[in-house]
């Protein structure tokens, strides 16, 4: 299912539309929300909090606002943050900058998610160290340009373009 | 728009990470050109990928805490979502791979069991022949012994026990003449296994004068195979056996020092 369609079947309240959106994106959100936090119960929590946002806020979102993805991107993102922020986080939130998205892959190595991952994942291990950090500042961690470009210490052009670069070699390998 | 498209701005639109500029930049570029809208489905193909690969495993139940959750709370329309058993993919997708990896160990399993049920019926071929070897083995012994035990009853027969000598005074040994089938036969289970380089010598004799005649040198091989009743030559008229331990292969006159056994006729 394309995302397209997807959409047209949540705007016409299809009462399989929840059950399509979960289908198609609830590993990555997951994903993504994991790897900011680290902590599986917390994570399943915002997920849960995500996808009512989600089906909340559905007619606010039109294409003009960008691709769906990006707009549910944007929301595991800032609901991660603000559960990191929360109180009960603070504490743990320095030990937490450490670890990046390779690290979750060695770390996380139940039998579904190796069958899930397995060909990207060796893949990723090889990313060169800077493409690690860049994709994890401004993919997963949602960093404007202008903050990874002060946290790498690195010209504002180079690092859309290093960024550019690191998703070829991703999209080389996964062949789109 | 190659140069748009190079200088990673769609990577950081699907990111939404650019700005409300940015973005106005992108969508008009995309509704002009099909290169830079393909451009940026396969960006987020990858990425979606890359998220996907990172998430650990991510139970069932949450699915259907999530849609509880939706129906309980945030439905506004009562039946927007309907509790309903789950068709499509998402879990099944897990149940699938589940599945796969059930199918997989089964299969590992299927084949090890054949493996071994193979290497079972292997080993029991093995052991049948081996038994039905020792059958027949044990078939051949009781025929020898059959047959042996027939020519000791021939109702023909003429026993003729032998005694022990000085040498040997425990040893004994019996002759069998049948002189209907002019057929003698030696009977020697009751002698000592004669020594390494010797074997026993029969002798059939003529007492007066005691004229010696050999009627059989019996040789190892002999007295295994015959199960100690070994056929010997025919003497007509004898009146007497005697048998003597000889150097292999017998001697041209009895050692009469080696004299195990004798008797008359």
């Amino acid at each position: 299912m394309t995302q397209e369609e997807l959409l047209e079947q949540i705007y016409k309240k299809d009462s399989n539309a929840f059950t399509a959106l979960y289908d198609m994106y609830s590993k990555s959100l997951y994903g993504v929300i994991f790897n900011l936090l680290k902590n599986k119960e917390e994570s399943e929590d915002v997920l849960q909090e995500v996808f009512v946002k989600i089906w909340k806020n559905i007619d606010s979102y039109n294409e003009s606002k960008g691709r769906f993805f990006t707009w549910i991107l944007n929301i595991a993102r800032n609901s991660t943050i603000d559960r990191l922020r929360s109180k009960d986080h603070n504490k743990n939130l320095k030990n937490l900058s450490v670890d990046n998205f390779v690290h979750i892959l060695d770390h996380n190595a139940t039998v579904v998610n190796k069958i899930d991952a397995i060909g990207i994942r060796e893949f990723v291990k090889k990313l060169k160290p800077t493409c690690v950090r860049i994709i994890e500042l401004l993919f997963f961690k949602g960093y404007t340009q202008q903050e990874a470009s002060d946290e790498l210490a690195m010209p504002l052009g180079t690092v859309k373009t290093q960024n550019r670069n690191c998703i070829n070699d991703l999209r080389t390998i996964l062949e789109v | 728009m190659e140069e748009f498209i190079n200088s990673g701005i769609l990577e950081l639109y699907i990111f939404g990470v650019t700005t409300e500029e940015e973005n106005k930049e992108v969508q008009e570029m995309a509704a002009r050109h099909e290169e830079v809208k393909a451009e940026i489905l396969s960006i987020e193909k990858a990425i979606v990928n890359l998220s996907y690969s990172v998430s650990p495993h991510l139970s069932p139940d949450v699915y259907h805490r999530i849609r509880k959750e939706l129906i309980e709370k945030h439905s506004e329309e009562p039946g927007v979502i309907q509790l309903q058993p789950r068709r499509s993919s998402g879990v099944s997708g897990y149940i699938g791979w589940a599945a796969a990896i059930v199918l997989l160990f089964g299969l590992g399993i299927q084949y090890y069991m054949y493996e071994g049920e193979t290497g079972k019926v292997q080993s029991a071929n093995k052991q049948r022949d081996k038994f039905e070897q020792m059958v027949a083995a044990i078939e051949k012994e009781n025929n020898i012994h059959k047959e042996k035990l027939d020519l000791i009853r021939d109702k023909n027969n003429v026993a003729v026990p032998l005694a022990g000598q000085e040498v040997a005074p425990n040893a004994y040994a019996k002759m069998y003449v049948n002189n209907a089938k002019k057929e003698i036969y030696v009977d020697i289970a009751g002698l000592p296994e004669a020594p390494q380089g010797k074997e026993y010598q029969v002798w059939a004799l003529m007492l007066d004068p005691l004229t010696p005649t050999s009627i059989g040198v019996l040789t190892k091989e002999q007295i295994a195979e015959n199960k100690g009743i070994i056929k010997v030559d025919n003497f007509d008229g004898v009146q007497a056996f005697g048998i003597t331990l000889e150097p292999v292969g017998g001697s041209a006159s009895p050692t009469m020092e080696q004299l195990y056994t004798l008797g008359k006729v």
